[in-house]
């Protein structure tokens, strides 16, 4: 089924925002906002759910901690017993704080890799892929929104979008 | 305008009194001689017990003083001989005076942390902040009564009138190589000489940043603003030393044998953090009552933000310091270490958990940064924990292993907090509580995270 939408450039983050308000104030459906850089509170304006990105980040962190303590805990004091600062007492609780810092970078280091490759993911984005990038100028200063159209009238959409200070409104058929 | 309730003005002045009532009852109940220490030891060992045990395995913490305790074990008592208590009176007699310092300090150090907060806001012209001004003003007020306060605690103490500073005692100079090579700094005349510079400039700074920002409210440029600007910058460089110098004047030196180059850093992340979570609880309660209508949501998650962070360095400091001393293991520094977790076990590790695991826990959460009563509950944990930090960087030198949380230590607490309400919220009554015409005001009011 072919869909329609309408393709509203816009010059300015601000009249942007403005405009994404009013938009789905008159519940037209946004598919997609493009813009060079990332817009504060857009995603707020846009009614977009909170990411979730953050609890990921979270769980890979405990991820990262549990691998290291079982890590250091087999290698250290099971598999071959370590004298650790001249401290022989062989045991992981009372060797501790030399195990810290590790625990911290393994903690760091799961959570910060394991949510980047979840965003590229949840994002659909890997190497060598086509951009998905409607309008090359919104990776330089224009910003582009993307309005479903096919249920609606599309003067009185047109209208609509020139008056909330769009600079350019496409409609293009989308297959 | 802010005005101070009656009810507030009449609760700090209880607290005053009450905490100077159970402070010099404090200082009267102290034993004044070995036969007071004796009555106080039986009446403790008749339900206690036990306790001889825990002295001589104490002997680590003070050779000499082990020895003579371990070699006159069996003929005397449980406790050793007359040496032995007289160490003990000397704690004893000790004590009120460091609950009356670490209180002091402890008071003493938010109003500082508050400054240093309040200057970086405005050497980084940040713009969340400004509606913030007149509350963070206020708590650096204590700066003056707290400062005076602790420079005379510090001349009784650095003139040996009390015994909280062991190289203040020329008798224990005279026996010590270490303390005599550090007498050219550590002495009565030099603690209380940079003592003054310190809190000169600290003082002289708050007077100029308040003066310029009371004055920019009237004023029709940013001329104001931008001295402000340039003694802040000039302040910061300033404070960055002298607070470091400050924390082994003030601090460090109790423990004269032992030192660490980051704990200038160290008392700064606590003085720091305790800081920002008083301008918190206290933006809280401004809003609370109706004030402060321009503060939203945003601010105190960002006040939380930061209550959260500074936390993490403080324990990141904390860990520093601790691990380099644990895995080196050289006697002369781990002393240090040794003597609080084993005789303070309780309040060492108790504060980890209240200045690091409580805070991680709960503010990690970003919806919960946003929840006042939850930054409530985490400010109090977090106020606790940092009082209990300077209690047991103070005690272990001054009173050793015959502390306790007892009636000195909680009336001084009282005393402080009610001459800290008290100065702090008549401070917020003398200028509006809008600082109306900083050029960053707008954005500030609109900050939205």
């Amino acid at each position: 089924m072919a869909s329609k939408v309408i393709h509203a450039l816009y010059t300015d983050d601000d009249v942007l925002m403005d405009a994404v308000k009013a938009t789905r104030k008159k519940h037209y459906h946004i598919e997609e906002v493009f813009t060079p850089f990332p817009v504060h509170g857009l995603d707020k304006a846009m009614g977009l759910p909170h990411t979730r990105l953050a609890i990921t980040s979270f769980m890979y962190g405990c991820v990262g901690i549990t691998v290291a303590i079982t890590m250091m805990n087999y290698i250290m004091i099971q598999d071959w017993p370590q004298d650790i600062g001249g401290k022989p007492s062989f045991s992981f609780i009372e060797n501790l704080p030399s195990f810290v810092p590790i625990m911290f970078e393994l903690t760091v280091f799961f959570a910060a890799h394991l949510m980047v490759i979840t965003f590229y993911m949840r994002s659909r984005l890997w190497p060598f892929k086509e951009a998905e990038n409607p309008d090359v100028r919104t990776t330089d200063d224009h910003f582009l929104m993307e309005i479903d159209a096919s249920h609606h009238q599309e003067e009185e959409l047109i209208d609509f979008l020139t008056n909330t200070g769009a600079v350019e409104i496409k409609i293009i058929d989308k297959h | 305008m802010y005005t101070l309730s009656n009810k507030l003005r009449l609760f700090s002045i209880i607290l005053i009194v009450v905490g100077a009532v159970g402070l010099v009852a404090g200082f009267l109940q102290a034993p004044h001689t070995i036969d007071d220490v004796k009555e106080i030891m039986a009446a403790h060992d008749a339900h206690g017990g036990g306790h001889g045990e825990t002295t001589a395995a104490d002997s680590h913490a003070a050779p000499a003083h082990g020895e003579t305790s371990t070699a006159t074990h069996g003929e005397e008592d449980a406790h050793g001989g007359d040496a032995h208590y007289e160490h003990i009176l000397h704690q004893l007699q000790n004590k009120p005076w460091a609950a009356l310092y670490v209180a002091a300090f402890f008071f003493f150090m938010i109003s500082l942390g508050v400054l240093a907060f309040y200057a970086i806001q405005f050497a980084a012209q940040s713009g969340w902040s400004p509606v913030l001004f007149r509350v963070m003003e206020a708590i650096t007020a204590y700066l003056v009564p707290g400062g005076i306060i602790m420079f005379v605690i510090l001349g009784l103490s650095g003139f040996h009138i009390n015994h909280l500073f062991v190289w203040a005692d020329p008798e224990v100079v005279a026996h010590d190589k270490l303390i005599q090579g550090k007498s050219g700094w550590l002495n009565g005349t030099m603690l209380l000489v940079r003592a003054a510079i310190f809190l000169g400039g600290w003082i002289a700074y708050r007077y100029f940043a308040v003066k310029f920002s009371r004055k920019q409210d009237e004023a029709n440029d940013n001329a104001w603003y931008r001295k402000s600007f340039k003694i802040s910058a000039a302040f910061l460089v300033f404070f960055i030393y002298t607070e470091s110098m400050m924390s082994w004047d003030w601090i460090m030196s109790f423990d004269p044998h032992w030192f660490s180059t980051l704990f200038g850093w160290y008392v700064f992340a606590g003085l720091f953090v305790s800081g920002i979570t008083t301008i918190a609880l206290i933006t809280i309660y401004l809003k609370s009552r109706g004030y402060l209508e321009f503060v939203n949501d945003s601010h105190i998650h960002d006040l939380a933000k930061f209550m959260f962070g500074i936390s993490i360095f403080w324990t990141y400091l904390w860990f520093s310091q601790f691990m380099l001393i644990w895995y080196s293991n050289i006697p002369e520094e781990v002393t240090y270490f040794i003597t609080r977790i084993e005789d303070y076990n309780i309040t060492f590790f108790g504060m980890l958990v209240m200045n690091f695991v409580f805070p991680l826990l709960l503010l990690i959460n970003s919806d919960f940064k946003r929840i006042n009563w939850l930054v409530i509950a985490g400010g109090i944990v977090i106020l606790c924990g940092h009082y209990v930090d300077v209690f047991t960087m103070v005690m272990p030198a001054t009173v050793g292993e015959s502390w306790f949380i007892g009636l000195s230590e909680i009336s001084a607490v009282l005393l402080f907090l009610g001459l800290f309400i008290f100065v702090v919220f008549t401070a917020l009554t003398k200028a509006p509580l809008l600082a109306k015409r900083n050029p960053y005001i707008e954005e500030s009011k609109h900050f939205h995270y």
